[in-house]
């Protein structure tokens, strides 16, 4: 094993098929408090639809997960979310209508004494945690549908983090963002990892991943092909086995790998 | 480092602009859209008015249509919410019609017969008005879970509800038409007794003014309290002064309607009051269809912009799947919607079969296209996530005084149809070219 301690996230032999077609197949994950895993494979590799379902929004036909060592029970988001498992996906899962502070409350809602929205305090917090993140956002009164790509990353990574997440999940965090926003979201990552969060990073692109990450697991067609700690591997290494399948010395095998 | 950011978050973004009316509107930060419907409502008040020799803008016409206007008004809040989470409801006519039965036939027979309370008595009305709110939220509830649980979408749900309720309201009676009304249940309709009279109205007059105060006075100190962004103080006065200046003049115009000069001589009559030289002047005041309406606008905007509730129905409309992925429980939301709808369709039944007198399963026919037609002119968008509740209301004035404009002018009913068709079609294109500009 790579790493020693109880994880903070263990995914064993879970499969999910839509419709006759394995999307997971038999995939095994797992993941450490402060520790960046990157999450490589090509589209269709199954990556995002074994990490939905920690998050919560497929449902696994087999497998277990555990959460601490515990059995977990994940039907839906919120059962995710009382795990503590955020996610940031994709396709920048942000209600478009709604402003930023309306986002990243969105479902868990300050209220006042008398049951009602508390619209003041939830823009105070939010003022303060986009002003960590992101300083130059101001605006506040606008729909996120306003907002750049990057503007609204960050209202999404806000979002994730506002709540103490102990585990987060990363889809292609930076597909949508310009070189100056990258580096910002490399450095956040950074940050939230000294401060004991574990990490998932999903992406198609190694080079998106290889450098913040602490390990790197590869899918393929469903299945895991290998992982390997990213000071064991070169970058080259590493896209033969997104290409091809082919593990190398430093790497660990898994079911995928193309024997021999 | 705090000192420029402190700067900047506290100074409101009217001071930057130059111009005295834009500055006047970034500064009460008043929805220009509602401005410009504002705007069409007066345009078409004072056309309506110039046409009709001057018969459209009296208080018994304005009377006439704020009580005309209630029932579509009351629905229209409702829809306002279904339309923003992508959904439609047609079959709100059909519920009212079958609720409006329902009504009728508990104060007409069940109550005052079969569980022998008698005619007039006191607890008919709220009892009969109950068990419509709970007929009508069970229909809401059970079109609500086919379209959320069972994922058929709402069109063809509440197609298929427009058909059953409008053959249940038939059954109801077999098709006979219930009257009269409970003489209680009758005040909801509006007339002349169906109103609070003047010194109510301007009771409600008062405390509507003190919320509007009381409104700003507090907005204003919460910003202070996380050091936003403050409105100038010429601009919350403005405000006030706009917000409680129509007040005053909705109810001096409803006050100024009198009461028909028979029905003021009889009620003369019956109190021993000698009627005056030049005839008795008793004033309708705000009638109770049109306080019910206000007060439900009320409530449905507290409930859109105040609560968790509203906060998910706008979210949902934006981004339905980004929603459900914060965790917000879409479906029951959207159940709950339904159920809204439904108890709000009861209320417009009951206004209805008050202000008619009777019940009758042809009760509500078009009225989900009015109330449709209402919500898209009030700026609610089909494609969801936007819409207001105030903006609807406007939307179901704007259509109620189209119609009544119209039937003041003498215009053929087919030829008011199409104009309001028209009407429909072009005020969709004229949003269509603001939401444009906007971006």
């Amino acid at each position: 094993m790579l790493n020693t301690g109880t994880p903070l996230v263990e995914m064993t032999d879970i499969s999910i098929s839509f419709g006759g077609i394995r999307a997971v197949d038999h995939a095994s994950i797992d993941l450490h408090a402060g520790e960046v895993v990157g999450l490589l494979g090509h589209n269709g590799a199954g990556k995002s639809t074994l990490i939905k379902i920690l998050s919560g929004a497929y449902k696994r036909d087999a497998g277990d997960i555990r959460i601490n060592g515990e059995a977990a029970t994940i039907n839906n988001p919120r059962d995710a979310k009382a795990y503590g498992i955020e996610t940031i996906y994709q396709q920048l899962a942000v209600a478009d209508n709604v402003d930023a502070a309306a986002n990243l409350f969105l479902g868990r809602e300050m209220v006042t004494s008398l049951g009602t929205l508390d619209d003041a305090a939830m823009e105070s917090k939010a003022r303060e945690v986009m002003g960590r993140l992101n300083p130059n956002f101001r605006r506040f009164k606008e729909p996120v549908k306003a907002l750049s790509g990057g503007q609204r990353q960050s209202v999404a990574i806000a979002r994730a983090i506002l709540f103490n997440a102990r585990i987060l999940i990363m889809d292609e965090p930076t597909a949508a963002l310009g070189p100056q926003e990258t580096a910002q979201v490399g450095e956040l990552i950074k940050q939230l990892k000294s401060e004991g969060i574990g990490i998932f990073l999903i992406s198609h692109d190694i080079h998106d991943v290889f450098d913040l990450a602490d390990r790197v697991v590869v899918m393929k067609n469903g299945q895991v092909v290998g992982q390997a700690k990213t000071s064991d591997v070169t970058k080259d290494e590493v896209l033969g086995m997104i290409i091809m399948g082919k593990v190398p010395p430093g790497a660990e095998p898994g079911p995928g790998a193309i024997q021999g | 480092m705090a000192e420029p950011r402190a700067m900047t978050s506290t100074t409101h973004p009217s001071q930057m602009v130059q111009n005295p009316f834009q500055r006047f509107l970034i500064a009460t930060e008043i929805d220009t859209r509602l401005l410009g419907m504002i705007g069409a409502l007066a345009i078409i008040w004072v056309g309506f008015n110039f046409f009709s020799g001057g018969l459209f803008l009296t208080p018994r016409n304005l009377w006439n249509l704020s009580v005309q206007t209630a029932s579509v008004a009351v629905m229209v809040t409702g829809m306002v919410l279904v339309i923003v989470t992508r959904n439609i409801d047609l079959s709100v006519g059909s519920i009212l019609g079958v609720v409006g039965m329902v009504m009728g036939v508990m104060q007409t027979q069940i109550l005052p017969v079969q569980l022998g309370l008698g005619l007039g008595h006191p607890l008919i009305w709220v009892l009969s008005l109950a068990t419509g709110l709970a007929v009508g939220v069970g229909i809401g509830a059970l079109q609500g879970t086919i379209i959320a649980y069972l994922r058929v979408p709402a069109f063809i749900v509440t197609l298929g509800g427009y058909l059953v309720w409008r053959g249940a309201a038939w059954w109801v009676t077999a098709g006979r038409t219930v009257a009269p009304m409970d003489s209680t249940f009758q005040l909801m309709g509006g007339g002349p007794t169906g109103a609070i009279g003047s010194f109510w109205s301007w009771v409600v007059a008062v405390v509507a003014c003190a919320a509007i105060v009381v409104g700003i006075y507090f907005g204003r100190r919460q910003r202070q309290r996380f050091n936003f962004p403050l409105r100038p103080v010429w601009a919350e006065v403005s405000l006030a002064v706009i917000g409680c200046g129509a007040t005053i003049a909705a109810v001096w115009v409803a006050n100024a309607y009198p009461w028909p000069v028979r029905i003021a001589e009889n009620f003369a009559e019956a109190n021993g009051i000698t009627v005056p030289e030049g005839g008795l002047f008793i004033s309708h005041g705000i009638a109770i269809p049109v306080l019910i309406a206000v007060g439900v606008g009320v409530v449905m905007t507290f409930l859109a912009t105040r609560t968790r509730f509203g906060r998910y129905v706008y979210a949902m409309g934006g981004n339905p799947e980004a929603a459900e992925l914060a965790g917000i429980n879409t479906r029951w939301v959207t159940v709950k919607i339904f159920m809204l709808m439904g108890a709000l369709c009861a209320i417009a039944a009951a206004i209805s079969t008050a202000r008619l007198n009777a019940a009758t399963n042809a009760l509500g026919t078009l009225d989900e296209l009015y109330v449709i037609a209402a919500a898209v002119i009030g700026g609610t968008s089909l494609a969801g996530g936007v819409g207001t509740i105030a903006g609807a209301l406007l939307g179901a004035v704007v259509m109620q005084s189209l119609q009544s404009g119209m039937v003041l002018m003498g215009i053929d009913s087919p030829l008011q149809s199409i104009v309001v068709g028209i009407v429909l079609v072009f005020a969709v294109w004229l949003d269509t070219l603001y939401r444009r500009n906007k971006h």
